[in-house]
């Protein structure tokens, strides 16, 4: 068609015309209307379960596909926070908020798989096939190196050829399900998460308190005046619970100060943030003890009564010149005999009220901290000193009565070779300030895993037993010599010193391991438990690896090579076994270690020789069961749908591979098979035990009808225990976890409680069951004098009737133990108070004595020269040629978590790897202006050990620290990234860090350290 | 009193004389108050926001800050800012603040789109993309004064924050305001945000911060997303936080006061044609014209 000139301005018109109408609005009517996006979650399932990742346990709501027919296949499409759960209150952390696409990674395991020796790939394989050779490499290997009589002739049966790691993440279920299929087979060999987390926390608060436990809880936290963050980070690694720090800050006025190495996320909320050098925290806990008794800001009453600082020690303790007495040079260990109380006739501790004696413990303290001055604190702190006396005047606020300051610490104080010191002199302050007991008190360590709490409750610690008991060691050769030796008496007189019930506890725990093959007559057992020699903690089995003495290994929800310190040893380490099993939903770092990734891996798989065997398994969202939080309560949760693929729950892998091992010894005969054959594993279906059974026998049975001392009937026969005050020693009950004892009464599941009311200051007692008795404040008695008025009014917990205590919380105290009486507030000690000084409890000191980390950017200690380093700390010779010097690595660097991602373990969900997509590493302006570096560039960090790249985070945050007259600076390196995962593939940072622990529990020193930086 | 409202207010390119619905007006406004002093700038908004709005993004890099996603992106609807601050004293600060859309009470962004009903605000002042209409010419995005709403490549629609409307619809809080764990973020009525905006800042002056205040920018309305400020009277700390937002003038020209001059002169030649037709009738068409044709 043709268009003339005229035609064509006509149509241009009308097209304008009508343009312009329509925006001037007079178009047509739309055909549809505006409608938002629908609400998604009408009807869809919704399961109530915790969050798997911390030890906070935030409530939350599963929603799932379908209404819970029986045609619809659930699928968890949206997860939110819990509204009812008293501590989240509805809150997700950015972990938390994105647990959907960790439950649907696309890393998740979907069903058995093998990787052949020297093989470069994985096979799929049936289940059956898979505990088949499992089962038959265990039974070779535990026939071949089975121990069953040490040197000295005693029976020790041990297994230590194959070792087994446990998750802190599984429900306590599957740890007791763990803790049974472990000792049936005599391994040592056997840790979770606790060992590389916060097994110092109960080295140094069990023995200053009597329980190795955070002391309050996490909604107590908002009683607090004062809040010290130090060696932690919860803005970072508890956020939910760091609501409570808030509610602390505008709803109680009260002050927060951090003091860390970096301006983390809870320094941007603080009022007051001061710097410290990495590793010299027991310095700045010493400065403030040294100030408030040169300043006289104790609580003086409170130190009196409860603690031991007017005991009088033995006068052949001392110290001098870094050493305490007792130290032998060539075990590096001290004979501890020293540093205990002088004992009158009667055997009780000698004491003198008026603090006046020179050898009581308030005066042997006020002279061993005596050095640590303001100005010292500076020197080895890097601290300034006004911050510090500022802090030190805060804190010293808080020895009013009706004052209180809380301490939040987790791994930046567990995680040095005096770690358990460093804890020890948070509890020291505490107690000085009078602030244990509490309400808004208390030394709160904030546990890590969401189950790290109820697996350390279980004891799955190479030398312990459920409840905090140890395994005996082959020194202990009867039942009667191990109850001796564990069971202690009282150090005062008129004390709980509940401990002395230690025989009711083990022969309870021996009922419920061996059932009715637990007799008198055969000591309940004892010979079938494996009995120790040495600590074969993760740094010990790793290096026993290392030196090729190990064949097989099981890491259940456990990443060896991601978690444990210096990476490419403990991959070598790996590469020696001849067969590793994991157990994971997850596809981990330690499943492929043999394979080549590049830089951040670079291996050859046809050299490694180790037969290697995936088995997939349900995630908490898939399973029923209960974990315990940092706050140690025992919440219940609930599957919201069938675990994916052909994964099986963790239950139903180790009811296969035990029956199938249980099968073979009864088939085939061979070495020690009493123990796999006696271990009681009587559930409804052996092959996969129900949680709901295990959880019952954790609580414990009657089983025979039960007197009191009246002869009044307790429980009959086969009932549930409602306590653990109904234990006996003579093989009457049966409770395999004695703390877990009133879980699951014949009332009915206590942990699945959910009544949120507030019985006062924020305690709830009604939601789910705490451990011990359900007591939410430990050592609450302490909140009242001794005549018991509560030293604040404000703050009641508990007060005495006339004729019982009674409160907003149980009491944590006999009921019946009047005001006034003899009996002291902290019942788990032998003394009944706390301790200033912690007699032979501690392998390096009965008080904390600041060392330089094992790698120091110092030449040495100013304070003592002589002995610059922890005189204890276990360094095996393969690590010591591994440590660096300070010439050849100048900088001092720390490892840390970081808000976004969840250990090794978030970054396998695609939301969080979104919002903290790639490795990167924090250096301060000075030091990166200096080495050229600038935001966002490739770099490149080194220790002896390896080397890691990583984007640098170039900040203010990180500051240079004059420190011993030099200037150090500190490289900041998150743990999060590695070569599996969702986000952008990395370097385990862990490659990094030395391989050497802590005094007292060998937890590694993952916090200090020393690297080079360069531009990469 | 309903805070749900689900009665549209306004729609983009829509004739004002239509009128709103009326009828079911006792409803209050909502709001959506970021407390920026207690932001730990964890992110778990950013999550919770892309879980509950089936958003994925792309995993990208690490630049140097902690800013991931570096922007807003059509994925990306609410995003934490972080920024290093250190004071004449040398006190360093550490400012955090989650940006996304403001809910203007006077959205920009409505104003200036040409698609009728792609964009909408409800009674109780959320303003919603409605992405079935949106033809992705983009001037949303020179609208919005706060540079939020972000063009998709793989569908050219805009996007942004929706304040959750399919929750408040049904009685709940917006996905960020539920996650956040130092509530940091709140949400209620406008008249309740502001009587806790207002606590905070007076907690916040008792701690020193003599510029603490509220952010809720009075050019534009107000908004149903408001910020309580440790420094309120230099908003721009906060990742260059506009202190005087307002709308383009060419969009509020073009919108706003040219509207009616508009339809003035386009009736104007309009009734001018009808009446030349009428005076003078059609024009002839001439034979040069008719020549050319050939």
């Amino acid at each position: 068609m043709a268009l003339g000139r005229r035609q064509f301005f006509k149509l241009c018109t009308a097209g304008a015309a009508a343009a312009t109408s329509v925006s001037l609005g007079f178009a047509p009517a739309v055909a549809n209307a505006s409608q938002s996006r629908q609400y998604k979650l009408l009807r869809a399932k919704e399961t109530r379960n915790n969050c798997t990742y911390c030890s906070v346990g935030c409530g939350i709501l599963m929603y799932s596909l379908g209404d819970g027919a029986k045609n619809a296949k659930a699928r968890i499409f949206h997860i939110e926070g819990d509204p009812d759960h008293p501590v989240s209150r509805g809150s997700l952390c950015p972990k938390g908020a994105g647990l959907v696409d960790y439950i649907h990674s696309e890393q998740r395991l979907l069903y058995p798989e093998y990787r052949a020796p020297g093989s470069d790939t994985w096979q799929r394989i049936s289940w059956d096939h898979a505990i088949e050779r499992i089962a038959r490499l265990m039974k070779d290997d535990r026939d071949a190196n089975f121990i069953e009589k040490n040197a000295k002739g005693v029976t020790v049966n041990r297994w230590l050829s194959t070792g087994m790691l446990c998750s802190s993440a599984a429900s306590s279920e599957t740890g007791s399900l763990d803790q049974r299929f472990t000792r049936a087979l005599g391994i040592l060999g056997t840790d979770s998460q606790a060992r590389v987390c916060h097994a110092p926390t109960v080295s140094a608060l069990a023995p200053t308190f009597g329980r190795g436990a955070m002391t309050n809880n996490w909604v107590d936290i908002k009683n607090a005046n004062v809040v010290l963050i130090m060696g932690g980070n919860p803005a970072e690694a508890h956020p939910v619970g760091f609501k409570w720090v808030i509610e602390a800050k505008i709803r109680n006025g009260a002050k927060v100060i951090v003091v860390d190495p970096r301006f983390n996320r809870s320094a941007s909320v603080a009022d007051l943030y001061s710097p410290i050098r990495a590793g010299s925290d027991i310095t700045f806990l010493m400065g403030v003890v040294n100030y408030l008794i040169s300043h006289d800001r104790i609580q003086h009453e409170y130190v009196r009564a409860y603690t031991n600082a007017s005991l009088i020690v033995r006068s052949d303790y001392s110290f001098d010149d870094g050493l305490f007495s007792g130290y032998d040079a060539g075990t590096r260990r001290y004979d501890r005999s020293s540093w205990a109380y002088e004992l009158d006739e009667q055997g009780f501790a000698k004491r003198d009220m008026s603090l006046s004696h020179p050898r009581c413990v308030y005066n042997l303290l006020k002279q061993h901290v005596s050095r640590y001055t303001p100005e010292r604190v500076n020197e080895l702190c890097g601290t300034p000193k006004d911050d510090f006396l500022q802090i030190c005047e805060i804190l010293a606020s808080t020895s009013a009565p009706d004052k209180t300051a809380t301490f939040l610490y987790a791994l930046g104080w567990t995680h040095h070779t005096t770690g358990a010191q460093m804890i020890r002199g948070s509890g020291m302050i505490q107690l000085l300030l009078g602030n244990i007991g509490m309400a808004g008190g208390g030394v709160n360590a904030l546990r890590g895993h969401s189950n790290i709490q109820g697996y350390t409750d279980l004891g799955l610690l190479s030398q312990r037993l459920p409840g905090y008991m140890n395994l005996p060691s082959d020194n202990q050769t009867s039942v009667e010599t191990y109850l001796k030796e564990t069971t202690p008496s009282a150090q005062l007189p008129g004390q709980v010193n509940y401990y002395q019930h230690t025989p009711k506890f083990f022969i309870s725990l021996m009922k419920s391991l061996w059932g009715d093959q637990a007799t008198r007559e055969n000591n309940w057992g004892f010979d079938w438990l494996p009995k120790w020699d040495d600590s074969y903690d993760v740094l010990n089995y790793s290096n026993r690896m290392y030196e090729g003495k190990v064949n097989g290994y099981i890491a259940q929800g456990f990443n060896p090579i991601a978690a444990f310190p210096d990476k490419n040893k403990a991959a070598e380490a790996l590469a020696k076994l001849k067969f590793l099993v994991i157990i994971d939903p997850l596809a981990t770092e330690t499943s492929s270690f043999w394979q080549n990734h590049g830089e951040s891996n670079d291996v050859d798989p046809a050299a490694i020789q180790t037969e290697v065997f995936r088995l997939p398994s349900s995630c908490f969202a898939e399973e029923n069961g209960s974990i315990v939080n940092s706050s140690r309560w025992l919440q219940w949760h609930w599957a919201g749908a069938a675990p994916p693929g052909e994964a099986w729950h963790d239950g139903k892998i180790l009811g296969h591979l035990f029956m199938k091992l249980r099968e073979l010894y009864r088939r085939e005969g061979g070495v020690c098979p009493e123990p796999v054959l006696n271990m009681a594993w009587d559930y409804k279906n052996p092959y996969d035990p129900e949680p709901e059974e295990v959880a019952k026998e954790s609580n414990g049975y009657a089983l025979a009808d039960l007197h009191d001392d009246k002869g009044n009937l307790v429980l009959r026969k086969g009932q549930l225990l409602d306590n653990f005050a109904q234990l006996r020693d003579d093989g009457s009950t049966a409770c395999f976890n004695w703390v877990f004892a009133g879980s699951w009464t014949e009332a009915g599941n206590q942990m699945a409680r959910r009544d949120n009311a507030d019985s006062g200051l924020g305690c709830t007692p009604g939601w789910a069951w705490a451990w011990p008795q359900n007591r939410r404040i430990l050592y609450n008695r302490a909140s009242a004098d001794p005549q018991g008025k509560a030293w604040d009014p404000k703050r009641q917990i508990i007060a005495w009737d006339g004729s019982r205590w009674a409160g907003s919380d149980v009491p944590d105290y006999p009921v019946t133990a009047a005001p006034g009486s003899d009996v002291n507030p902290f019942i788990m000690l032998p003394e009944g108070v706390g301790r200033l000084f912690s007699v032979g409890a501690m392998n390096d000191g009965p008080f904390p004595e600041h060392y330089e980390p094992i790698e120091s950017p110092l030449v040495s200690n100013p304070l003592h020269p002589n002995v610059s380093k922890s005189p204890t700390a276990r360094l095996y010779e393969s690590d010591r040629a591994r440590m660096g010097s300070r010439e050849e690595f100048p900088y001092v660097a720390t490892t840390y978590s970081i808000t976004e991602l969840f250990r090794h373990w978030t970054k396998h969900s695609r939301l969080n790897a979104i919002i903290q997509p790639e490795q990167f590493i924090e250096i301060g302006e000075v030091l990166a202006k200096e080495k050229g570096i600038v935001q966002g560039d490739l770099v490149r960090v080194t220790t002896k050990r390896g080397y890691i790249k990583a984007k640098a985070v170039v900040t203010k945050r990180v500051q240079r620290l004059e420190v011993a007259g030099q200037m150090v600076d500190t490289i900041g390196i998150p743990c999060h990234w590695g070569f599996e995962g969702a986000t952008r593939k990395g370097f385990l940072a862990n490659t990094l860090t030395p391989g050497v622990g802590d005094s007292n529990t060998n937890t590694p020193e993952y916090k200090a350290f020393l690297v080079n930086v360069e531009k990469a | 009193m309903s805070l749900q409202s689900q009665d549209i207010i306004r729609r983009s390119a829509t004739n004002a004389f239509t009128p709103a619905p009326r009828a079911r007006d006792h409803q209050a406004e909502v709001a959506k108050l970021i407390d920026v002093s207690i932001c730990i700038g964890c992110k778990a908004c950013q999550v919770a926001c892309n879980e509950w709005n089936d958003l994925r993004d792309e995993v990208g890099h690490n630049v140097g800050v902690y800013d991931n996603p570096a922007d807003l992106t059509p994925d990306t609807w609410t995003l934490m800012r972080f920024d290093e601050h250190q004071d004449e004293n040398g006190k360093l600060e550490w400012l955090i603040r989650k940006d996304g859309c403001m809910h203007c009470a006077d959205p920009g962004c409505l104003k200036a789109c040409p698609q009728p009903g792609a964009i909408i605000q409800y009674a109780n002042g959320i303003v919603d993309f409605q992405s079935e209409h949106c033809i992705g010419c983009g001037y949303c995005v020179a609208g919005c004064p706060f540079d939020v709403p972000r063009i998709s490549k793989k569908d050219n629609k805009a996007y942004k924050c929706t304040l959750c409307v399919d929750r408040v619809t049904v009685g709940q809080e917006p996905a960020c305001v539920k996650t956040c764990p130092t509530g940091a973020i709140n949400f209620g009525s406008k008249a309740d945000m502001l009587v806790q905006a207002e606590e905070r800042v007076s907690e916040l002056q008792g701690r020193g911060f003599a510029g603490a205040g509220i952010y809720d920018p009075q050019a534009v309305g107000g908004t149903h997303v408001f910020y309580v400020l440790q420094h309120a009277d230099k908003p721009q700390l906060y990742h260059k936080l506009n202190p005087d937002p307002r709308i383009s003038s060419a969009i509020e020209g073009w919108k706003g006061w040219l509207k009616p001059v508009a339809a003035a002169a386009f009736f104007a030649t309009l009734a001018g044609t009808v009446f030349h037709y009428i005076g003078v009738g059609p024009n002839e068409v001439e034979e040069d014209e008719k020549e050319t044709q050939v």
